[in-house]
């Protein structure tokens, strides 16, 4: 039974991973809290239903639209809440973690219009099929999350190190103005995070779905401050600390509700985060900024 | 010209805002008070949440009332007249209605207001003046306790849930039970009360009690460990929202034994979001149109001919709140508030449509509230 709880935290673990790595990508490259990417996640989330309950349409194509659908949020996200706000002297440094609370309360009621309130299943025959080994169950969906999230992060890990896109991104990171000087295109960098985290936060929805077959236009809140607590506790804007928090966080949850402490579950997060603060002020994975 | 059109316009909204006023008024819809011998004539003022977030409710429980009383009055042994009376929902208008009906209105007694929180208010008052009230949709607790006066025919979940309980207990042969509650949340807190508290009269052995917050979509964790103490059962308090997935997570997992849910697992929408999941639910309800009871589809078509939809269970537990007071008022012979409520306290055997209603000391409902399962996909009665 251990082995089935150490699943199912390593199958919660995957999923905020998932989702920490669009947060971490946005505040890496423009040092701002995409308080949206909660609800463009439940936005990735809702075009699953609509794909395979509404419309009876494969699951892998619900990956295909969720993903564009999602980016597409992200690029008017980026173009109509976050670009105006650049750059101007004047504008606090808040705004724009205001314009995406804005975003994010505008998406979640929109979700509600469109969708209704209350939950919706999300009908897939993968979730049925199960492996046993011994007495363990294992659910194909819970491998297929497994597997996306580490190849995602393997992809993002290459693309960042290796190519010239992600070299230009982490320039930008660095300092975006230096980056601009030396021909980086910022403009068109910070365009491209804003869509892949959006998209990465669509796929990560889709797969919540999957695996626990129901989807709120209320999700996206809960899971928003659970990414935020990640990235906090495995260093801002860093992806091996975004997926090592997720695990963390996953696996601890699922332990805590193991042991007979179902109420203290969501405390958890909470309660680590003060404790690796105070341990490692910068996260796990964090640098130390020079002071 | 703008000056005048706005003018116009402000002058056009107070007419508007007083006609609606006027609208608003009390409806006493008198039928005819003829002084026979023998004949009890009473007014019995009505306030209920008829506009607003809930004006459903009210508009439930005034159909049922009006049902009621064109059938009591033209039986011809008491005649009621209703003066009924909007609350919004709010009690300190609930409050301001109840004693324009005590003092200028003179009623016998008053049904409702609507929800606990107004009745918590104007119950009282009333209490004081001596007035019998009537809540016929309050099912907080402590409600029946606050006076002499007062009374209720809606049964509170501390006594639908060890119904559902002992039925489940009784049908599967059950020994070990786990319990999962939402512990964010005052309703399913209190449902999650009751739940431990059957189980413990029944000397059932609850193997593990799990608890979830609102909107949580993974219970895999929790249904995990449930899974693994094997229990006979599973009660859990739950709205329909956080049910329904909890439900669909276990039948997934290969949890396959009954669940027994309180009054918020009670709604349609279980079967829309669990689909087959669903099935093997258990909940108590006061009301269920499809009982297999002469009386009950007969109120049912009756409601059905004069409004043109399901009676639910406010119209239902207002219909029959109607005739207990019909019932007390025959039994008291005249429209004597302390008469009435005498009469009241010793209510008993009264063959409704919810079922066989009877009041305690305290002035609450004693009755067998229905245990319905969901079998097939769709709310079945549980025999």
């Amino acid at each position: 039974m251990l082995w089935e709880q150490l699943i199912n935290g390593i199958t919660t673990g995957s999923i905020y991973a998932i989702v920490a790595l669009g947060y971490t990508l946005v505040f890496g490259v423009l040092g701002i809290i995409n308080m949206a990417h909660g609800e463009i996640f439940m936005f990735g989330a809702f075009m699953g239903v609509v794909t395979t309950s509404t419309l009876g349409l494969p699951i892998w194509l619900a990956f295909v639209i969720a993903t564009v659908v999602t980016a597409i949020m992200g690029y008017l996200l980026e173009r109509l809440a976050l670009r105006p706000l650049r750059g101007k002297p004047e504008s606090s440094h808040l705004a724009p973690l205001i314009a995406t609370i804005g975003v994010s309360t505008f998406l979640e009621n929109l979700a509600d219009k469109l969708f209704g309130s209350g939950n919706h299943p999300v009908q897939n025959s993968l979730s049925e099929i199960r492996f046993s080994v011994g007495t363990v169950n294992i659910y194909l969906v819970q491998i297929v999350i497994f597997c996306i999230s580490v190849a995602l992060m393997i992809a993002l890990s290459y693309w960042l190190l290796k190519t010239k896109g992600g070299k230009a991104l982490r320039a930008t990171a660095e300092n975006l103005e230096t980056a601009s000087l030396l021909g980086v295109n910022t403009k068109r960098i910070i365009m491209i995070t804003v869509v892949l985290a959006s998209a990465i936060g669509g796929i990560a929805g889709i797969l919540v779905g999957m695996a626990f077959s129901s989807v709120n236009p209320q999700m996206g809140l809960s899971i928003g401050l659970k990414g935020l607590a990640i990235i906090i506790l495995g260093g801002m804007g860093n992806v091996k600390g975004a997926m090592a928090g997720g695990m963390i966080l996953g696996l601890s949850e699922t332990l805590i509700v193991a042991l007979g402490l179902s109420g203290y579950r969501d405390a958890i997060a909470f309660i680590i985060i003060i404790v690796i603060l105070l341990v490692r002020p910068q996260g796990i994975f964090g640098r130390k900024e020079a002071a | 010209m703008k000056v005048i059109f706005r003018m116009f316009t402000a002058v056009i909204s107070v007419i508007v805002l007083l006609a609606l006023a006027a609208c608003g008024g009390g409806d006493s819809n008198a039928s005819g008070s003829s002084e026979d011998s023998g004949k009890v004539s009473a007014k019995i003022g009505v306030v209920t949440f008829g506009s607003g977030s809930g004006a459903a409710y009210g508009e439930a429980i005034t159909n049922g009332l009006k049902l009621a009383q064109s059938e009591i009055n033209g039986q011809g042994d008491v005649n009621i007249d209703l003066a009924i009376e909007d609350s919004a929902g709010e009690p300190d208008q609930a409050l301001s209605a109840a004693q324009k009906l005590m003092n200028s209105e003179n009623v016998t007694g008053i049904i409702g207001p609507t929800l606990s929180t107004e009745f918590e208010v104007v119950a009282p008052v009333a209490d004081q003046n001596g007035v019998p009230i009537l809540g016929t949709s309050t099912t907080a607790q402590g409600i029946p306790q606050i006076g002499e006066y007062v009374f209720r025919d809606s049964i509170p979940e501390s006594l639908a849930i060890p119904a559902s309980v002992e039925k489940a207990v009784e049908e599967y042969d059950a020994k070990k039970v786990a319990i999962m509650y939402g512990n964010d949340d005052v309703f399913t807190k209190a449902g999650y009360d009751s739940m431990k508290e059957a189980a413990e009269d029944l000397d059932l052995d609850i193997v593990t009690t799990q608890t979830f917050q609102k909107g949580q979509s993974d219970y895999k964790a929790q249904l995990t460990k449930i899974k693994q103490l094997k229990p006979d059962i599973i009660l859990c308090s739950a709205l329909y929202n956080e049910g329904a997935v909890i439900m669909k997570q276990a039948r997934s997992q290969g949890i396959d034994v009954p669940f027994v849910g309180g009054n918020g697992f009670n709604s349609p929408e279980v079967i829309d979001i669990a689909g087959d999941a669903g099935n093997g639910l258990i909940v108590a309800t006061p009301w269920f149109t499809g009982k297999d009871d002469e009386k009950v589809q007969d109120f049912v078509k009756a409601y059905k001919d004069e409004y043109g939809d399901e009676p639910d269970q406010f119209a239902a537990q207002a219909y029959d709140g109607l005739y207990i007071i019909a019932d007390a008022l025959k039994n008291a012979g005249d429209d004597d508030r302390d008469k009435l409520r005498d009469a009241l306290a010793e209510t008993k055997d009264i063959n409704g449509v919810l079922g066989n209603i009877s009041f305690d000391e305290d002035g609450d409902v004693v009755m067998d509230p229905v245990v319905l399962t969901i079998k097939d996909g769709k709310f079945q009665e549980m025999k």
